[in-house]
């Protein structure tokens, strides 16, 4: 997707504003670069992405480079440096989770929304993203959206799953 | 009974709220330590206990803390390593998610035994919802005088700040973690300086697991003493288990330290056997990069005597029929898995993972991927299982940060123990790229 020259300027809400602010105000003096990687979430949960646009609003809030907010954004797999759909299923790929069926369960998935991993539905619904370990193996396969895990999967679930993030 | 350091009032109702929390005992350990030990006396508590990373490394916990230098005038960090993110763990975010004040409370003892006034708790970015969790636990402790200005005045200040990671296994490593947690790429540090004199800020700071900082409450409550008495040997204290793969009763286990092997896998106590119907034929004990081993081998050692849990035990024998205790991340296999396929996976993550700083680690994981992946799709080399030994070879110990051992270990494991089953898939690929075929030459199963 090409990215809109006219867009008008990223800024954050007033109460992300406010929480922003205080996030930078937890690092010691001079240290406020800590805060990119809090406040990379908090742009991603407003804007659906780290845009360009938005990331050069961060680089100025921190008083730092642009690149420097660029580096990071591209290093870290949570944040989503594409435009992506209004949900984002990040789903497990690692050895535990295969051993519980993931593998057979994320074909089915794949087949339900009709989009290869790294696709977005055409109605702009789902984008399906591969992640390694989400740290919940015991309750394999998962997958999470947003700050939602889904544990214990099984084709059924994930249709139920899909039925109802489509409402 | 078994006892339970960590997890004895984890299921009681409404334990993640601080009142709860109190009524079953919760932040005694901050009063005792605060009003009636002084910093090097809780160091000293720490260091017979004889605690050890429990992150995976095992270094000793109050060791550790000894190194810190401190400098006047310059402040000190302690930092809770959350970032759990090694394939077969989920211990932390078990803990984390359903008692937090257990780490909070060990975060405040840690940090009044180091001299720290700002403390932080890296968590996986993943576990957004453990760090809202987290964070409304830190405001309860802070309204009820245990955290801020002047903690139940004694004049010691402690804020503590919980920090989102952005999806990165290395960041797991501890001096990634704190470029991190500067706002960087999680490339690791070269040490030295290690972190102890110059870490987060280029201040002297220390880096602690969830699970290590955890015990502290408890430790200070009950002794060094006491902690060291339980366990096995040098492995003392509890552990906590996170148990998954082909089991009846997967989850997170806390377990003392010197439970065979056996035991942990079939008593209905713990892991309740392998699923029904179903043989036991290999094991990951304590995370994906730690060596995998062959069911026998994962019960019995070399001389015949049980396995146990517990780090002597786990590496007895070096890697040649050992392993490790990792992170206690406990992947069983049984007869169904295919240990190729399960290699590649484990490859693929350490490729994915690897932060690309260091050729052999950046390359090395790449080639190894691409050589399993052909092995695993019917395109193998008679050469290509060499390679791959070649190729860990010259990763292991030629990285500044543990990923490349990690990402070298089940690899030559793998093939050391299951040779034959990598051989089987080069020499008959229209045959072992049938859906869920599996090699079923002559192997110990269990």
């Amino acid at each position: 997707m090409t990215t809109e020259t006219n867009n008008s300027a990223v800024e954050f809400t007033p109460d992300r504003l406010e929480k922003a602010n205080e996030i930078i105000a937890r690092y010691p003096e001079g240290k406020q670069k800590s805060a990119l990687l809090p406040l990379l979430h908090l742009l991603q949960e407003q804007e659906g992405w780290t845009s360009p646009e938005g990331m050069d609003y961060v680089a100025r809030m921190l008083d730092i480079q642009p690149i420097e907010v660029y580096e990071v954004a591209t290093f870290y797999t949570m944040y989503h440096i594409n435009p992506v759909g209004k949900h984002v299923i990040e789903y497990c790929r690692t050895g535990p989770c295969c051993l519980m069926g993931g593998e057979e369960v994320y074909s089915h998935l794949k087949q339900r929304l009709g989009i290869e991993t790294g696709q977005t539905t055409v109605d702009g619904q789902f984008t399906l993203k591969e992640v390694e370990c989400l740290a919940a193996c015991g309750m394999g396969p998962v997958f999470q959206v947003r700050e939602k895990y889904y544990m214990h999967l099984t084709n059924e679930r994930v249709d139920e799953i899909i039925d109802e993030l489509s409402k | 009974m078994a006892i339970k350091i960590l997890t004895e009032h984890i299921n009681v109702p409404g334990i993640e709220s601080f009142d709860v929390y109190r009524k079953q005992g919760g932040y005694t350990a901050v009063e005792k330590a605060i009003k009636t030990m002084t910093p090097d006396a809780i160091v000293e508590e720490v260091k017979k206990a004889g605690v050890r990373g429990r992150g995976g490394a095992g270094f000793p916990m109050g060791m550790k803390w000894s190194f810190l230098a401190k400098p006047e005038g310059v402040p000190r960090y302690l930092v809770c390593n959350a970032d759990e993110s090694e394939p077969g763990t989920f211990k932390d975010h078990y803990l984390m998610k359903n008692i937090p004040h257990l780490l909070i409370e060990g975060m405040i003892i840690s940090s009044f035994a180091l001299g720290a006034n700002k403390s932080f708790i890296y968590v996986r970015g993943e576990l957004m919802y453990v760090i809202h969790i987290l964070e409304k636990a830190i405001a309860e402790a802070k309204a009820k005088g245990f955290l801020g200005k002047n903690i139940l005045g004694s004049g010691y200040d402690l804020e503590l700040v919980v920090q989102p990671g952005g999806g990165a296994y290395i960041c797991g490593e501890e001096t990634a973690l704190l470029e991190s947690l500067e706002g960087k790429r999680g490339n690791p540090r070269n040490k030295p300086p290690f972190p102890a004199v110059k870490g987060l800020y280029q201040s002297p700071t220390v880096v602690n697991n969830v699970e290590s900082i955890a015990t502290t409450a408890w430790i200070v409550n009950n002794g060094g003493d006491a902690y060291a008495a339980v366990g096995i040997g040098r492995s003392t204290g509890t552990k906590l288990i996170s148990a998954s793969g082909h089991i009846n009763k997967p989850g997170v286990y806390e377990i003392e330290l010197g439970v065979p092997v056996e035991d942990f896998i079939y008593a209905d106590e713990w892991c309740g056997g392998i699923r029904t119907g179903h043989k036991f034929k290999a094991l990951v004990a304590g995370g994906s990069s730690v060596p995998i081993l062959p069911a026998n081998l994962a019960l019995t050692l070399a001389n015949g005597e049980k396995r146990l849990m517990s780090y002597e035990s786990l590496s007895d024998g070096g890697f040649a029929t050992g392993t490790m205790l990792g992170s206690g991340g406990f992947i069983v296999f049984d007869e169904t898995s295919c240990i190729v396929r399960n290699t590649w996976n484990f490859s693929r993550f350490y490729h994915h993972e690897s932060c690309g700083q260091c050729s052999p680690c950046r390359e090395g994981t790449g080639w190894m991927e691409k050589v399993l992946h052909r092995i695993e799709y019917g395109h193998g080399h008679q050469q290509d299982i060499d390679l791959l030994v070649d190729v860990s070879k010259k990763i292991e110990g030629n990285t500044i940060c543990p990923l490349g051992d990690a990402a070298a270990w089940p690899v030559a494991s793998a093939i050391r123990h299951f040779r034959d089953e990598f051989q089987w898939h080069i020499d008959h690929p229209s045959e072992a790229t049938q859906p869920g075929a599996v090699y079923k030459g002559e192997m110990a199963l269990v």
